[in-house]
């Protein structure tokens, strides 16, 4: 059953990708977009009925060369598990929206034939995906990392004739190998230190690691907190992290479901899944956790200003969707792994319907993208209104305070803020809750700037906006379902008490003498009930997680102590991001509905703030002033100098100059005359004669 | 005894009877009229000698007390060398009768100077290496003024006499010494003259002496001044035979002497058989760019060719050996079809040698073009004709035999080389329209060689006819 649903989509893939001369447009994207729903339905059967210990199917023997020995096999664990919904999911209702998002694209002429290619990449893409979810061990998942990669340049990159998606999409690619080249070095160092590449070995070695040090580049370092560090710097690619983030953005050159399947709901979010998946050996990194929230915090708070200012709507969702994979590094960083696959699993169906929900805005006003365009579209669209509100709700995580009771959103992110502050990191915990406003605020500025207020912009296109069709509006339904019920449905195992979370992810627990010594002060427990309802076992005793690592899907340290802290917060803390989110929403009432001249005012009072933002913090003319043009100039000297000149010139030279030379000469030489060449006969013996004196016989 | 002797050399005997034969024969008869019979018999003789040799011969045996060997190299050569004179004097017949030069004598000269050069491969003594070199090179220098009334061809009759009385001069002189220091002239004595101790200069001295009379013959730098005068001069086929099996028979002689005569002195010997072939190939890529004569420029390819099968002789090992032999015989069928194709070069009937006239060929004969365009790429040296795993054999031998700067030397020389090569194939494919055209009709058989050699160029590469096998154990039985 795994098999199939990691090789269903490659066949379709391939079939509607070459085969759809054979069978036909309309066929071809039909087989590919089955065989997802397929693969979905049975990733559902495998997530719903999985409990067991981690498996490994094999399918085949994949490398053997000295001591490097590993099987292409399949790891199906709870993680694992937990990707295959998100990833098949999203992609066979993506698959299905395109249908109708797809359906006339005006960067393609008549009758040109572009949707089974664009199926076959999305297909494409869901395979590379599966890969990198479903690996055994690095090197398998660095073959699906890099065919995600492959699959999101050519899918940024689809509408070929622009000129600023052929960018982004090289920048996309060029931003990525940054980060890859992290990624490689981090398999590299781990095959050096534990001489394997597979998860097994490594996660068994992990605690040596933590005790072992390791030259790296002018010095010697703790060899696990490099090795982590290398990881996260991958990770940083793939999920855009701060430094790294600058493609993301530009990546929306894409049309809108791409944008909604790789760009918030899957790709993205591999680098958060690799940190949690490596979380037997983060635990024995503890600087490098430390580097992951402080990046974590930083990207949430950063994208989250920069959303604040933008007016394509796009862009607003995808700065939010960078701010989100920050919060889910916090998590990861503080050690609370399961409440960052909690969020990217919630995430992934409200950001999918947020950018399906604006894929469908886009539709309905003849691709115009910018808000400023947008204005009083509730009652010309009203199912996507509903599916964007349900989106924001969930976004902006809407809920009952101290219950759990709320969107998706609101359970998961709480969660987050909560092992922020468990954790004990004040810099993530207050960052993330500001961001938290912010994230409020410009996701109803999103929704007022579109829905609500007179129409601006061109009137012809507000009179023939129209509302989308069935295949684009049943995934938006789809999505909602789970946008709103999929936080309260899976607390529990989630970040629910230690024996849920414990037994979803199949982590033995440690016996109560050794737990009970570990954090014997006790001072927490006395506000252990009540928050989100808890009640738990801390009455008695407090449950802690144990085992080896790489004994089930996650890893806690004897050491973390995240959960417990994060359920014992104060109640302040638990009640904080709905305060923020409030507070958002007010402001945004203020400036939007109530008020909506004064956004203009203040962009003029606070200009210098608002041209930052504006231009998000200057990192793209900062990066093109440190390392493109720098780039530029020296392939530019290299090319003119260096190959132009001094290659060229050398071939040129001989080439043109002096074998033509020698040529010439020869010509001279041969004369005609007899004696011309008997004498060259005899100077010839005379040579020969004279080099074996010098060299031959006695020398 | 003698008469195993005899029995040994069986297959000489027959050639040189029959060659007697047949020019008494023709000369008390119907004189040029059987000329045409006479070629067709000679090359059916050369086929059924070479059959003979292949099938019968087997192990190392020696007549003559040593003087004339016939182990498995000999045997190799003389079939090379028999199966490309035949395929020459084919191919000729028609061409000479057609320019009233079909002499009687033609075939009969031919079938001498091939004695002389199954001579040369057996050699076993410095007197029998003289007599087979001699008869050869008196034959061809009648063969190459084979057209009386022509003034280039016997000048490059002329010439070739001249630099060749030079040089068997020197290779004399060099024979003598080597007898003065060695005491002997049997290859087995001086052999053992050479390992008993170090070897003498004088000794050396001679040993450079007939490096030189050799590289005469093979016509490698800076012996080589003779070759592009007597190619351009002489007619086209004889100028086809000059670049086929003297060139093998040469290259035998060169091993035999080397290995037979000095296996003890690689060392010695390595470095200037080295220095010639990097002259050799050289020169022949630098200079063949200036040349528009198309048997000029195939001159300066057999120069620069010379070079690369030197290369293998420089690395003094089996493998060396081996990659000489495999070379030259793939250089030999390339050569035949080659000239097969300059032979059919003609307008209104007469030869036409200029590359120029070649301009858009392809568009008028596209078979023959491409036949020929695989033959260039080949003698370039490019994949996957059979002449780049001919060098790459060579290249390989000297690599292995420390000899790196050689076969680095080897590849520049080769790119060099391959423009003159590509640039013939520019103008059949890309040239400029021209008014009078090459005649389109023209030999059959001529077509016939130049398409199977082509397609040994491609066919080939599979298992090389099992070429490589016979070549290895040639060379084994040379170098022990």
């Amino acid at each position: 059953m795994e098999t199939t649903i990691l090789f269903a989509p490659l066949v379709g893939a391939l079939i509607c990708g070459f085969g759809w001369k054979l069978i036909g447009e309309q066929a071809a994207m039909w087989v590919s977009t089955g065989l997802l729903f397929l693969a979905a339905i049975l990733s559902w059967v495998v997530f719903l009925t999985f409990e067991g210990p981690t498996e490994q199917i094999q399918i085949l023997r994949f490398i053997e060369s000295g001591t490097l020995s590993t099987d292409w096999a399949i790891r199906l664990d709870r993680l694992t598990a937990i990707m295959l919904i998100v990833v098949t999911t999203v992609s066979s209702l993506v698959h299905l929206y395109s249908f109708g998002y797809m359906a006339h694209d005006d960067n393609f002429k008549e009758n040109e034939s572009y949707r089974p290619r664009f199926f076959a990449y999305l297909s494409f893409f869901t395979f590379a995906m599966l890969m990198l979810v479903t690996a055994d061990n690095l090197v398998q998942m660095f073959f699906g990392w890099e065919g995600v990669g492959v699959a999101s340049y050519l899918l940024i990159g689809f509408y070929f004739r622009k000129p600023s998606a052929n960018a982004a999409a090289i920048k996309a690619f060029v931003v990525n190998r940054v980060g890859d080249f992290g990624f490689a070095l981090g398999i590299f160092a781990l095959y050096l230190m534990t001489d394997s590449i597979r998860f097994d070995d490594i996660f068994a070695a992990a605690p040596d690691l933590a005790n072992q040090t390791m030259t790296f580049l002018w010095a010697d370092w703790n060899a696990a907190n490099v090795i982590a560090f290398l990881l996260f710097v991958g990770a940083m690619g793939k999920s855009a992290q701060l430094f790294l983030h600058t493609w993301l953005p530009d990546a929306m050159e894409g049309p809108t479901p791409v944008s909604a399947l790789i760009h918030a709901a899957t790709m993205v979010t591999a680098g958060v899944f690799l940190v949690c998946r490596m979380s037997p050996l983060m635990e024995f990194a503890p600087e490098a956790m430390m580097f992951v929230t402080v990046i974590g915090a930083t990207t949430a708070f950063f994208a989250a200003t920069v959303g604040l200012v933008q007016t394509d709507i796009k862009r607003v969702i995808a700065y939010s969707t960078c701010s989100q994979l920050g919060y889910m590094f916090v998590a990861a960083g503080v050690g609370m792994y399961s409440a960052a696959m909690f969020h990217l699993f919630t995430h992934a169906f409200f950001k999918a319907m947020l950018f399906l929900g604006a894929g469908s805005v886009i539709h309905a006003m003849h691709h115009e993208q910018d808000m400023m365009n947008y204005g009083g579209l509730r009652k010309k669209i009203p199912y996507t209104f509903w599916a964007m509100m349900i989106g924001t709700l969930a976004i902006t995580g809407v809920g009952i305070p101290l219950t759990h009771i709320g969107f998706a959103g609101f359970l998961s992110k709480d969660a987050i803020i909560e092992s922020a502050w468990g954790g004990g990191s004040m810099y993530g915990f207050w960052l993330l809750v500001i961001a938290a406003a912010m994230t409020s605020f410009y996701s109803w500025r999103l929704m007022f700037l579109t829905f609500y207020g007179k129409p601006r912009g061109d009137k012809h296109t507000h009179e023939h906006a129209h509302e989308s069709p069935m295949t684009m509006l049943v995934p938006l339904g789809v999505l909602a379902v789970g946008a709103i019920f999929a936080g309260m449905i899976w607390f529990k195992p989630f970040f629910g008490d230690h024996k849920y979370v414990a037994a979803f992810y199949d982590i033995p627990l440690a016996t109560q003498g050794e737990a009970g010594d570990t954090h014997a002060d006790g001072a927490d427990d006395s506000e252990g009930s009540g928050d989100h309802g808890d009640e738990g076992d801390h009455g008695g005793h407090h449950d802690e997680f144990g085992g080896q690592p790489g004994e089930g899907a996650l890893y806690f340290g004897p050491e973390n102590h995240v959960l417990h802290e994060a359920h014992a917060a104060p109640k302040w803390v638990k009640v904080s991001p709905f305060i923020a989110m409030v507070l958002g929403f007010v402001m945004a009432m203020w400036f939007y509905i109530w008020n909506p001249t004064l956004p203009g005012r203040l962009a003029q009072n606070q200009l210098p703030l608002y041209l930052f933002l504006k231009n998000k913090w200057y990192f793209d003319e900062l990066y093109d002033a440190i390392f493109v043009q720098p780039a530029k100039a020296i392939g530019r000297f290299l090319w003119k100098r260096g190959d132009g000149n001094v290659i060229d010139g050398t071939l040129n030279g001989v080439a043109m100059g002096i074998i033509p030379f020698f040529t010439r000469m020869a010509g001279k030489l041969q004369s005609g005359y007899i004696f011309t060449y008997a004498f060259a006969m005899v100077i010839g013996i005379a040579v020969l004669i004279t080099w074996m004196t010098m060299t031959g016989g006695a020398n | 005894m003698i008469s195993a002797d005899l029995n040994i050399i069986l297959p000489e005997i027959i050639l040189s009877a029959f060659a007697m034969l047949g020019l008494m024969a023709a000369v008390y008869t119907t004189k040029d009229k059987m000329a045409g019979a006479l070629v067709w018999a000679t090359a059916a003789l050369f086929v059924v000698l070479a059959a003979w040799i292949g099938l019968t011969g087997e192990g190392t045996q020696t007549a003559f007390n040593g003087m004339f060997n016939d182990d498995g190299f000999a045997r190799f050569a003389k079939i090379t060398i028999l199966l490309s004179a035949a395929a020459v004097l084919v191919m000729s017949e028609g061409y000479m009768r057609a320019r009233g030069i079909l002499r009687f004598e033609y075939p009969m000269l031919v079938a001498l100077s091939a004695v002389g050069m199954m001579m040369m491969v057996s050699a076993g003594d410095l007197m029998a290496l003289y007599m087979g070199l001699e008869l050869q090179s008196l034959a061809l220098y009648v063969v190459a003024s084979l057209r009386r009334d022509s003034v280039k061809s016997t000048e490059a009759g002329l010439k070739y006499f001249v630099l060749g009385a030079l040089s068997s001069g020197l290779l004399l002189y060099g024979a003598s010494l080597v007898y003065g220091y060695a005491g002997t002239t049997l290859f087995s004595g001086i052999i053992t003259t050479a390992q008993s101790g170090e070897t003498s200069l004088g000794l050396l001295f001679g040993l450079v002496f007939l490096i030189s009379g050799m590289a005469f013959k093979v016509s490698a730098v800076p012996f080589h001044m003779w070759t592009p005068d007597v190619y351009e001069g002489a007619p086209t086929p004889i100028t086809a035979f000059f670049a086929t099996a003297p060139k093998v028979a040469a290259m035998g002689l060169f091993a035999r002497v080397l290995h037979d005569g000095f296996g003890q002195a690689v060392g010695d010997w390595q470095q200037i058989v080295a220095l010639l072939s990097v002259l050799s190939m050289f020169l022949g890529a630098v200079a063949a760019i200036g040349q528009t004569n198309i048997k000029r420029l195939m001159a300066f390819s057999s120069i620069a060719h010379m070079g690369y099968a030197l290369m293998g002789l420089a690395a003094g090992t089996v493998l060396g050996v081996q990659a000489m032999l495999v070379y030259m015989a793939i250089y030999v069928t390339m050569n035949v079809g080659t000239f097969a194709f300059i032979m059919l070069m003609q307008k209104d009937g007469v030869p036409v040698t200029d590359i120029s006239s070649l301009n858009l060929y392809a568009r008028q004969n596209p078979g023959r073009a491409l036949s020929m365009l695989v033959l260039l790429f080949s003698l370039a040296g490019v994949p996957p004709m059979l002449g780049f795993f001919g060098k790459l054999y060579v290249l390989r031998a000297a690599y292995e035999a420390g000899l790196v700067w050689l076969a680095v030397l080897g590849v520049i020389a080769s790119v060099i080389g391959a423009y003159y090569y590509l640039r013939i194939v520019f103008y059949m494919y890309f040239g400029e329209e021209q008014s009078d055209t090459l005649d389109t009709g023209g030999s059959s058989l001529l077509a016939g060689f130049l398409i199977a050699s082509a397609l040994i160029m491609v066919v080939g590469v599979a298992g090389m006819f099992g070429v490589e096998g016979a070549a290895q154990a040639a060379a084994a039985t040379l170098v022990n």
